[in-house]
Parts: C-alpha cells; sequence; structure tokens
C-alpha cells in the first residue's frame, strides 16, 4: 500500500497527539491522519491552565496548539468526545464506545493521564474539582473572586500554581499538603522551604503534614476536615495529588504495561504497528540508565516527534534530558535532569531571595539543576547535565564565575 | 494581514500569514516551519523557538527583557540579531519581516 493511501489513528489528543501529527506532516506523510480526543477539544497546551487561563490573562483559543483552521489544513481530522473503547490488533481497528470504528494501518496511543481524586466521603460534590482539563478550569473560575476561599489540596506544581493564581485574583487560599513539606517527590528540603516561604509571604496558609478525614457541606463542600478535628472553610476545593496514566486501553489489547506502555527508545510498542508517547509511557532513558515514566511537556512533545519518525519509517531515537519548569507570581523555576541520587548539593546565590540556583551532583558529576529566576543558569546548568560534566562544586557556588565558563568547549 | 518570512539554514524561505498579536512563534508553530519547537508554549521557559530577527525590523523591536536576554545567552549559537519567537508580538508594521531559524535550538 502506498503511503498516500494509509491511515494512521492517533489515540489521545492532548500535547503529544497534537505534536505527532503535526510532525507527522512536516516529515512529508500524506496519508490520512485521524486523531482521536475524549475531551472536546483540539490538541491544546495544559501548563497555562494552572496559570495564565485561570488567571485570565488568554481565551480559551490561545492554549490550542495549532488552531482548528490550521489543523483542517494540514489535513488533520480532529473527532472529539471520542472515547475509545477497544483496540483490535488483529482487524488494526479502534472502536469507540459510540460504536464507531476507525481502521488503522498505524496507530499511535497518546492516552496521557488523569487527575487522580480522593476517596474520601464528599470528594465527589460539585465544587470538588482537579485542574487538569479545560473543563475544569471552568468550572473553577465561578469561585475565583476576590474574598472566596479556595482550599487546595496537594502542594505539588499545580498546587502551588493555582494557589499563587489564587492570591493574585484576590481569593483566601490554604494548601494542604499530607507530606512533611511541599515539592517533596521533585526537590530537596531546602527548595521546598524557599517555596514555602515564597508562598506565606503571598499570605497562603499553607499547612504540611496534615491529614484530610473528610469533606462536610451538602450539596456543596463548605468545610474540609482535618484529622484532629480542625475545620477549614471553603467555597471550592481543588485536589492535585497527582495523576494516573490512562494505559487500560493498551493493556486491555494485550500490549505491555508496566507503570506506563512498555515502550522502545523510538516509541514503539510490544506491537510493531503501534506507537505511544507522553505521559502514559514508559520508556528507557539513555539519560537516566533506567526505564522511566515522566509527566512533562518536554517529554510529550519530543516523544512524540520520535514516535512519528518511527511511524513515517524514518526513525530518531528519544534522548532527551528531562526538564520543566513552573511559573509561581512573579518567580520562574527551571529544573533540568532528576536529582534522585545525588551525593552532593550546592547553592550559587541566596535561598533567603528571590532567585538562585540550586546544582546535584553524582561521583563529580552535574546531574540536574533546579534555576529560580536565573534564566542563564537554567540554560547553562542544561548544557552541562546533559554532558554529564564534571564540575568543581566552589566554581558552581561562586557567583563571579559565570556558569557558561563551566561549559566545556 | 502580516506576511512573516521563515528563513530555513539552507536558505528555504516560506512565507506564511500571520494575525496581529500572533507571536513569532506561533505564526511559525502553526504553519509547521521546520525548526521552531516552541516547547514551552511561549512562556520564556526553553529557547526552542529562537531566531535571527534582519533588520530593518529588529531595531523596531521593544528590546528583550531580562528573562528572555538570559535564555538567548544559553542558546544554540545566540547573535546580536537573536530573539525567542514567543516574546515578539506581530504587529502591521512588522509585515515582512524576515526571520532566519538557527541551526539548532
Amino acid at each position: 500500500m502506498s503511503d498516500a493511501a494509509s491511515t494512521y489513528v492517533i489515540v489521545g489528543a492532548g500535547q503529544a497527539g497534537g505534536e505527532l501529527a503535526a510532525e507527522l506532516r512536516k516529515l512529508g506523510y500524506a496519508g490520512r491522519i485521524v486523531l482521536l480526543g475524549e475531551e472536546p477539544h483540539i490538541p491544546y497546551r495544559r501548563p497555562p491552565l494552572s496559570k495564565a487561563y485561570l488567571a485570565g490573562e488568554i481565551a480559551e483559543t490561545g492554549l490550542y496548539v495549532i488552531q482548528e483552521a490550521q489543523l483542517a489544513k494540514i489535513g488533520v481530522e480532529f473527532v472529539g468526545n471520542a472515547r475509545v473503547a477497544a483496540i483490535d490488533r488483529a482487524a488494526k481497528t479502534v472502536r469507540l464506545a459510540d460504536g464507531r470504528a476507525f481502521a488503522y494501518d498505524k496507530l499511535a496511543l497518546t492516552t496521557g493521564g488523569r487527575a487522580r481524586m480522593l476517596t474520601l466521603p464528599g470528594a465527589e460534590r460539585p465544587n470538588v474539582l482537579a485542574l487538569r482539563t479545560i473543563a475544569d478550569v471552568q468550572k473553577l473560575k465561578p469561585y475565583c473572586q476576590p474574598g472566596k476561599r479556595i482550599v487546595i489540596i496537594g502542594g505539588g506544581f499545580i498546587g502551588l500554581e493555582t494557589a499563587a493564581v489564587a492570591r493574585k485574583l484576590g481569593l483566601q487560599v490554604t494548601v494542604l499538603e499530607g507530606l512533611p513539606r511541599v515539592l517533596a517527590r521533585v526537590t530537596v528540603p531546602e527548595v521546598s522551604a524557599f517555596f514555602e516561604r515564597v508562598h506565606r509571604e503571598a499570605g497562603v496558609d499553607l499547612r504540611t503534614g496534615v491529614q484530610i478525614e473528610g469533606f462536610e457541606g451538602e450539596p456543596e463542600v463548605t468545610q474540609v476536615v482535618l484529622a484532629g478535628g480542625e475545620k477549614i472553610p471553603a467555597d471550592v476545593v481543588v485536589v492535585g495529588i497527582g495523576l494516573t496514566p490512562n494505559t487500560e486501553l493498551a493493556e486491555a489489547a494485550g500490549l505491555a504495561v508496566d507503570n506506563g506502555i512498555v515502550v522502545d527508545e523510538h516509541a514503539q510498542t510490544s506491537d510493531p504497528d503501534i506507537v505511544a508517547a507522553g505521559d502514559c509511557t514508559n520508556h528507557p532513558s539513555e539519560f537516566l540508565g533506567r526505564r522511566v515514566r515522566l509527566e512533562s511537556v518536554q517529554n510529550a512533545m519530543e516523544q512524540a516527534r520520535s514516535a512519528a519518525r518511527t511511524m513515517a519509517g524514518k526513525p530518531d531515537p528519544y534522548r532527551a534530558v528531562p526538564w520543566f519548569w513552573s511559573d509561581q507570581y512573579d518567580l520562574k523555576l527551571q529544573m533540568v535532569g532528576l536529582s534522585s541520587g545525588f551525593d552532593r548539593f550546592v547553592v550559587r546565590g541566596d535561598l533567603g531571595g528571590r532567585a538562585f540556583a540550586a546544582f546535584y551532583l553524582k561521583d563529580g558529576r552535574l546531574i540536574a539543576a533546579d534555576a529560580v529566576s536565573r534564566p542563564q543558569d537554567f540554560m547553562f546548568a542544561k548544557k552541562l547535565v546533559a554532558m554529564a560534566a564534571s564540575v568543581d562544586p566552589a566554581q558552581l557556588a561562586d557567583e563571579s564565575v559565570p556558569l557558561k565558563n563551566l561549559v566545556p568547549a | 494581514m502580516p506576511k512573516i518570512v521563515f528563513v530555513q539554514p539552507d536558505g528555504r524561505r516560506q512565507i506564511v500569514d500571520a494575525p496581529v498579536g500572533q507571536s513569532l512563534m506561533e505564526a511559525a508553530t502553526q504553519n509547521l516551519v521546520p525548526g521552531i519547537v516552541g516547547e514551552c508554549g511561549g512562556s520564556c521557559s526553553c529557547a526552542t523557538c529562537h531566531v535571527y530577527i534582519d533588520e530593518p525590523w529588529f531595531s523596531q523591536l521593544t528590546p528583550a527583557d531580562e528573562m528572555e536576554a538570559g535564555m538567548l545567552e544559553g542558546a544554540v549559537a545566540p547573535g546580536p540579531h537573536s530573539r525567542l519567537g514567543c516574546q515578539v508580538p506581530v504587529t502591521d508594521a512588522l509585515d515582512g519581516l524576515v526571520a532566519h531559524v538557527p541551526p539548532g535550538q
């Protein structure tokens, strides 16, 4: 079959799905592209949901990765409200819950993940919200009025970004974190303490090490009850406690799944006609020397491009160094690498101020860095981490030595 | 509608229609211009939309702020006419602007 007569189906219209479709066209693929999305929306960027979109600074169309007219122009058939019920690998067909079916020559799974929710009684009430989709933010926005009380459960990136925007909009903000510190999963105590201070200075009632017993109020929650009995009044509750990868479809189809859809460095699943990319995959990382499942835009987009190349018969392995960013108040946090396993921690700048860079070394090599409002340091750290450079900790800490000078020519 | 010209390192030119208010990064990604990624979606966090902007347009732009300048310093092959496409909004005055795509992002 010629390329132009073939059909590539993409299940999942998030950032990975959108990027994959666009990349197929950039690679010259001339066949049919069908992009199936469970949400009604064409592919959109999720990071601004807890930032500029929640703040009301950008419109919904400003979230779209590619505007609708352009998507049609490049020949991507988007099907919204499409819940895929099953993949029939023998018949090479994807079946939707509403009975529609799409035959494929090659298939991509970019199914992403869904927000984890609490299982406590009351968590199903209408003002207990996640923050993962446009629909979530549309439900949250009416509560975003000065003086309203928002209780945010979870001191991760979603929770803290939401807290920053809510303060800016004049809400009374409480953040409840179950662990002894915020961002515990992604950074060290020193950096957690920095963000805790910044939020408290902005007027957030931030509490760590607190357990939630339940919710009171009907039909809407009016109070969050903590273990020990304290009750925190709430007009709205946002739950940001992580993500569950959407792997059920792949698993039911008999693909290898192990904390994510198992793929190789070319985003190939255990079926040669199926690739997968983004938050839903477990992939080998040359940089980390192990398999990993990442939840980030960088991973979604770069792995999607690798998956597109595999589909188009022009393979190019996914070998990126993980990086991530978060905007809170006037601060920009940029992180590169993964710090787990570090044996030395070095700070450049002042953790008591509003800008610094933190470096993580292992066996003398730079494995990760977190930079707050220090873009140069982030960019040069990115290079140093990518080359696993051996660096002198004293020079890393010395503000008078530009980080640029430490990058080997 | 203003037109923007993107030039690849090999000299290939692509002329795109860019609505006023859209950024140069969006103008490129909406039209599948190779080599401009826009990974962070325009939040000045990744420097994957770096371009070199020709005169007379370069001098007409609002200069880069501290964050953008910092990102550019560490971009691939920065030059005196470097900008991040996401930080340059299209205006009528920029009609015909020529932006060169760098050798890497």
